[in-house]
């Protein structure tokens, strides 16, 4: 039989049980631990998600180099670099967020949440900016895509790959946007203290994912042999 | 067995009553019974679908059915099968049930997340019955292009829907498992104290995690191709056909070890339990979990042998393939070192654990065989590849199913099932089994091709003996639906462990109360500690003399 015996702390948890705490936890530290690594599993598999669309670019760039080449000088160079700074900006803003929310500076915090979401924001106007462009010089495939050029299909795969890269990345910025909005009213509701701020953090932790995302999607898609 | 009467004591089944108490239930428990109806209909499902199958080969030309209501049938068994049954069977209803009881837990990281996943796998299965109502898919399981995408005019929308979700559904229960396995254990229960059955169903977890993203994303790209002609797969456009097999296979094969690694842990508990014995080699056959889930993502090239990828990635990809012989086979070696001189009593549970092995280790081997390059070649898309994956996961995963469904029956009801009508029914799927899928080895390596309505006339002897064996398949399938139901009402109390068996969950009362344990323990000690017990006359008493 297995051994079995009491455990001797079990009554002295009870005391920092508080609203926060879910009853299937011992403590809040569990709890916390719990969350955490379930947040980062799940970005583990939103890496596996985007890493098919990274391997279908990787196995078409090395095939039709050329034609990627020319279907990325289409893009707007100083729009996306803009965008660029305005994303790791907002990861900037993000950072100091949790900072003040480990200090329990409410006031803080709600500022730098507030920041963080006007960047996102501009980030999708920018990007919204450049598809108009793109879709005036009709290279929106399936929608307005016309292309002369002895390697149409093959530029078109790119702009395939380009929107819908760009365009799983920026919903995953709009949901963080959301999730963003979300916290930063709970923390204006004061719920979140230097003890109990877990979910500042975790949305922080998804916040730099998005932007980890972009920082390889820029050079990968816009930055291809521009030294040529 | 000593059996007390007692008042009626509270546990998770009547602690309240109401659809509602179910519906919106956060307990891990009750969550594993929903999902065990939700599965079982699906099984069901799938099941029509196989005897409507096997009713067509009966005779070599196509009487029943034409080619293109085949396809869709052999299409529709594949799905329902493996993503409505295979792949939730053990972890959503074995892995929810026991988990945290195993590691003396209140209940799942994340209960809610936990209803969230079964609330996903119900819509992704509403999903696909409309499919099936609405004259089903014809595209095989595997959704390959451009015939998915481009040319097939069923409704392969839905159906690439329903696996969306439902792999949706795969990655939160994968995610809420790993996590509390992490963080949910109990004082003193360290990882190497972890019974088997939680080290596989981690294992499971992994590639549940890391693979499933990988086929919801590819077949969202099926799907935008179909629906808005942006074809990533299109030939058209010099998009590669090949980059959908890669991509869909870096998923499917792994996903067969989302079946067979819970059914393997299932095994390692009955293997145990009933010789008496510890397990041999704990940490090999621990680790041989995850060494099978990281090979298990170094191999789907070998589904690609004839479809045109070079012939060193071929070469490598058939080399990688042996490894995953090794695990596999520690574990089959293990099993068989921990029955040597045990006690071993043949009660349904172990029935079905000794089927598993066996029936294993055949679907193993054929593995090998069409690992080989040379011999794939031949048998490819023959009915010895059907053969061989049936016998692991319908001899296996299934088989596993049900011993671990026995086993853990009397802790998930509170009741004992009849043991003869089990022994019998366990007797049935064992030759139902083998008379099915044996003879379609000899059909396949004779070159009879999988997806065909019509054969040659010589073929015919030997798919009758699959369909006979079909049929006696069904009845040994439907038996323990029916005497699992009676038991429920009419069985006997079981009592807090019937077997009696050394797991933490067998420790509380039958049916267990809401938060499993009212107060947590310190655990002390390895799992399977079962106690060399000796009879007065010196024999060693079996897990069906001792008392309880």
């Amino acid at each position: 039989m297995n051994g079995v015996g009491t455990a001797a702390d079990e009554r002295s948890t009870v005391s920092q049980r508080s609203s926060v705490l879910e009853h299937h936890f011992r403590d809040l530290e569990q709890q916390r631990g719990a969350s955490t690594l379930g947040m980062w599993i799940f970005l583990a598999t939103e890496v596996m998600f985007f890493g098919v669309l990274f391997l279908g670019y990787t196995a078409y760039r090395v095939v039709y180099h050329e034609s990627f080449a020319e279907g990325s000088h289409h893009l707007k160079l100083l729009l996306g670099s803009i965008n660029t700074v305005v994303l790791l900006s907002s990861s900037l803003t993000m950072a100091l967020a949790v900072h003040a929310a480990q200090l329990g500076r409410s006031k803080a915090l709600v500022s730098f949440l507030l920041m963080t979401m006007l960047l996102g924001v501009a980030f999708l106007g920018i990007k919204a900016l450049e598809y108009y462009y793109e879709y005036e010089e009709r290279l929106v495939p399936g929608l307005n895509f016309a292309y002369s050029g002895s390697n149409a299909g093959h530029v078109e795969l790119f702009f395939i790959l380009y929107f819908f890269m760009t365009g799983l990345h920026a919903f995953h910025l709009t949901v963080g946007i959301g999730l963003v909005a979300v916290i930063a009213f709970l923390a204006w509701r004061g719920r979140y203290t230097a003890e109990y701020h877990t979910p500042v953090e975790l949305t922080g932790l998804y916040w730099h994912f998005v932007d980890v995302i972009w920082v390889f999607l820029f050079p990968l898609l816009y930055l291809i042999d521009r030294y040529r | 067995m000593a059996t007390t009467i007692l008042a009626p004591r509270e546990h998770y089944l009547n602690e309240s009553y109401g659809i509602k108490s179910w519906l919106f239930t956060t307990d891990h428990k009750r969550i594993a019974l929903l999902y065990l109806v939700s599965i079982t209909t699906m099984f069901f499902v799938g099941g029509i679908f196989a005897l409507l199958i096997r009713l067509e080969l009966l005779t070599p030309p196509g009487d029943l059915v034409q080619a293109e209501t085949y396809n869709k049938l052999f299409s529709m068994h594949g799905i329902t099968m493996v993503w409505f049954f295979l792949i939730p069977s053990i972890p959503t209803v074995l892995g929810n049930f026991l988990i945290p009881m195993m590691i003396v837990a209140k209940d799942l990281a994340f209960p809610r997340l936990n209803l969230t996943s079964w609330y996903l796998f119900d819509l992704s299965a509403l999903f696909l019955l409309w499919t099936i109502l609405n004259g089903g898919v014809d595209t095989g399981w595997t959704f390959y292009t451009p015939y998915s995408s481009i040319f097939s005019n069923t409704n392969v929308m839905t159906a690439v829907l329903a696996i969306l979700i439902n792999g949706f559904s795969s990655i939160l229960t994968g995610m809420n498992f790993i996590v509390t396995i992490h963080r949910m254990r109990a004082p003193g229960m360290t990882w190497f104290r972890l019974p088997l059955f939680v080290w596989t169903h981690y294992a499971t977890s992994l590639i549940l995690v890391l693979a499933t993203p990988v086929l919801a994303l590819t077949l969202t790209l099926v799907g935008i191709e179909r629906v808005f002609r942006i074809g990533l797969f299109d030939p058209a456009l010099g998009g590669d056909p090949l980059l959908f097999q890669h991509l869909f296979w870096f998923y499917s094969h792994p996903a067969v070890y989302i079946m067979i690694l819970p059914a393997m842990g299932v095994v390692s508990e009955l293997v145990t339990c009933f010789s008496r014995q510890e397990i041999y080699g704990y940490k090999f056959v621990a680790f041989a979990s995850l060494g099978i889930a990281f090979y298990s993502f170094l191999v789907w090239g070998h589904h690609m042998f004839v479809a045109g990828q070079s012939a060193y990635a071929a070469m490598i990809f058939s080399f990688l393939s042996y490894f995953v012989a090794i695990p596999s086979a520690v574990k089959v070696f293990n099993w068989t070192a921990t029955l040597y001189k045990g006690s071993v009593s043949y009660q349904t549970p172990m029935l079905y654990a000794l089927g598993f092995i066996g029936l294993f280790v055949i679907g193993g081997l054929t593995g090998l065989f069409v690992a080989a390059l040379g011999v794939d070649v031949h048998v490819t898309d023959t009915y010895f590849v059907i053969a061989h994956f049936h016998y692991i996961m319908v001899g296996g995963s299934v088989m596993g199913y049900l011993g671990g469904l026995h086993y853990w029956w009397p802790k998930i009801s509170g009741r004992l099932y009849p043991e003869g009508w089990a022994k019998l029914s366990a007797l049935i799927v064992f030759l139902g089994f083998n008379l099915t899928f044996f003879p379609q080895f000899i059909l396949g390596y004779l070159g009879m091709p999988r997806r065909y309505y019509a054969y040659p006339e010589e073929f015919q002897v030997l798919n009758v003996l699959s369909s006979a064996g079909a049929s006696i398949l069904g009845v040994g399938y439907i038996l323990p639906l029916v005497y699992l139901i009676w038991s429920m009402r009419y069985g006997r109390a079981a009592g807090p462990n019937p077997w009696p068996a050394t797991g933490l969950e067998w420790q509380m009362p039958s049916p267990p109360p809401r938060d499993n344990f009212a107060i947590t323990p310190v655990v002390t000690e390895p799992p399977y500690q079962y106690p060399r017990m000796k009879s007065q006359d010196g024999e060693t008493i079996t897990a069906e003399e001792q008392p309880a």
